[in-house]
């Protein structure tokens, strides 16, 4: 589980996250909705390491991720897929695959044939390059890369970001899958409100950096003020 | 054939070939840093320089050759290893010129310092292997025992860091931090560890090359007999792309032997010219290098 406690974050003179509190449970999905602008990407990379909060806490496994560095945080277990995929465009898609791999003492053929299972457009294109890939194809790479690794949580930014609504549908049942055959804790940040809303089992709305909503992810979605003030989703 | 003029394209060639891996050599130093750091540092034959100083100053203790070698190695890592971790490390995330600029003068302040240490009169580096050219029918041919050697050396070196960056964990690792630093830490790859280590090896490759070159009796070991084979090494390194190992090593090469054609039928004083020509032509033909791969990205 994962415990965000009274998390703030700037930017210099603007303040990205308000005194934000959440919990992550083990095995479930928790989808942070919001805005441009919200501050969701910043609680991710905040929780990652990749910004410093001004204060408050993040829990996971009795330590607190604050202070500790990003390699450190990843090597505890803690995947982070980020917005716009961040595959190495470079490195053929097997070599994305082994460097996720590389740092987390897992068996390397083990992982790539799971992989490829799950992902088997990935295994077609094993020796290509990442750049040549279409964008939902770098979205499984980002993902698999971050799998294989065995993560027990992984940190979700906007996987649906640029694609097309059936790949996004395609993804988000994958990582459904992930949840309800492990104990994968996921963070799933995303401005698809609706397709997040479908898999995740709770919901954190933010709005220029403070939690409006914190609840059952039926409930939010169930909300008419929140579907049309901060969702934007209107009947 | 003409017999004179068969023997002077052989003598060229291999005349070329010798002074091509040295060439070479610095190239592949600098794209070892390139691949690893993403930094072209125009220091990469200064500090070879200092760290051979550094290693023959054991000469005067009566050293051997191969301890001396092995001294110059191990002060070639601790100066790549500094200048990352003093220098460099706060250029990383600056506009690229930044890096450019400090490099630059760095390489002025090293070789001030090494000659006001050990002035700059050249000194004579002993050789491992005779440079007395081999006879061929009663006449000197071009090659000789020592010139074998700075070929199998370069040979030795460049296959080594190929395989380095193709076929090993490290080398995945040092690539993607250059590459996509943010993306590795995330992945758990301790980058800053990696990135030093990307300079100590690119300045352990360039002193082998310093050790070679101050080992030829006419030029010696001085604070600037890095200076002349930089700039061709660059040229060299451009042109066969700087994310190509084999690339550096064959363009610098072929650059030598060149160079050596230019000097025996034109003008020595063209051989710069021509070098630059060749490196002009090559990048508007293919600009990311002769010998690298480009990538189309699908939008």
């Amino acid at each position: 589980m994962i415990t965000v406690e009274d998390l703030s974050v700037s930017f210099g003179a603007v303040q990205a996250l308000r005194h934000v509190s959440f919990a992550a449970q083990t095995g479930k999905i928790t989808a942070v909705l919001g805005a441009n602008g919200a501050g969701k990407t910043t609680l991710l990379r905040t929780i990652s390491g990749l910004k410093e909060p001004k204060n408050g806490s993040i829990r996971f496994d009795e330590r607190d991720l604050v202070g500790e560095r990003t390699e450190d945080i990843a090597r505890m277990g803690i995947g982070h897929v980020p917005e716009g995929r961040g595959v190495i465009g470079e490195f053929t898609v097997e070599e994305n695959l082994r460097l996720g791999a590389m740092t987390a003492k897992v068996n390397l053929q083990r992982g790539l044939d799971e992989q490829y299972t799950m992902f088997p457009v990935l295994g077609e294109r094993r020796k290509q390059h990442a750049a040549k890939l279409s964008g939902g194809e770098r979205q499984m790479l980002a993902m698999a890369r971050a799998l294989i690794a065995k993560p027990t949580v992984l940190l979700l930014d906007e996987p649906s970001l640029g694609l097309a609504p059936l790949v996004t549908a395609q993804l988000m049942h994958t990582v459904q899958d992930l949840c309800e055959t492990s104990d994968l804790t996921v963070i799933l940040v995303e401005q698809n409100a609706t397709s997040a809303l479908r898999i995740a089992h709770r919901a954190v709305v933010l709005h220029v950096g403070k939690i409006v909503a914190n609840d059952e992810a039926a409930v939010v979605a169930a909300d008419e003020n929140l579907r049309q003030y901060y969702l934007g989703l209107v009947e | 054939m003409d017999p004179f003029l068969t023997s002077r394209i052989v003598t060229d060639v291999l005349g070329g070939l010798t002074n091509g891996v040295t060439y070479g050599l610095v190239a592949l130093s600098l794209v070892l840093i390139w691949r690893s750091t993403g930094i072209l540092n125009f220091a990469q034959g200064a500090m070879p320089m200092f760290a051979t100083y550094l290693g023959f100053a054991l000469l005067s203790y009566h050293f051997g050759y191969w301890p001396c070698v092995v001294a110059c190695v191990i002060a070639a890592l601790l100066i790549g290893g500094l200048t990352e971790r003093l220098l460099v490390r706060r250029l990383y995330g600056k506009p690229e010129i930044n890096p450019i600029v400090v490099m630059v003068g760095f390489l002025i302040v090293l070789e001030a310092v090494a000659a006001a240490i050990w002035s700059s009169t050249p000194r004579s580096l002993p050789s491992p292997f005779s440079t007395i050219h081999w006879q061929l029918a009663g006449k000197p041919f071009a090659l000789s025992p020592f010139t074998v050697y700075e070929i199998a050396t370069a040979l030795v070196v460049m296959l080594a860091v190929a395989a380095l960056f193709r076929f090993t964990n490290l080398g995945l690792q040092l690539r993607a931090s250059a590459l996509a630093p943010e993306v590795s830490r995330l992945l758990g790859v301790r980058v800053g560890r990696l990135l030093t280590l990307g300079w100590m090896l690119s300045t352990a490759v360039g002193v082998i090359t310093a050790i070679l070159v101050s080992a030829n009796f006419f030029s010696g070991l001085t604070p600037t007999v890095m200076d002349g084979i930089f700039a061709y090494g660059f040229i060299a390194a451009a042109i066969g792309g700087l994310e190509s190992p084999v690339g550096a090593i064959t363009a610098g090469v072929l650059l030598g032997v060149v160079n050596q054609f230019v000097t025996d039928f034109v003008n020595q004083n063209a051989v710069i010219i021509i070098a630059l020509g060749i490196l002009v032509v090559s990048l508007m033909a293919r600009p990311s290098g002769v010998f690298t791969k480009s990538t189309q990205r699908r939008v």
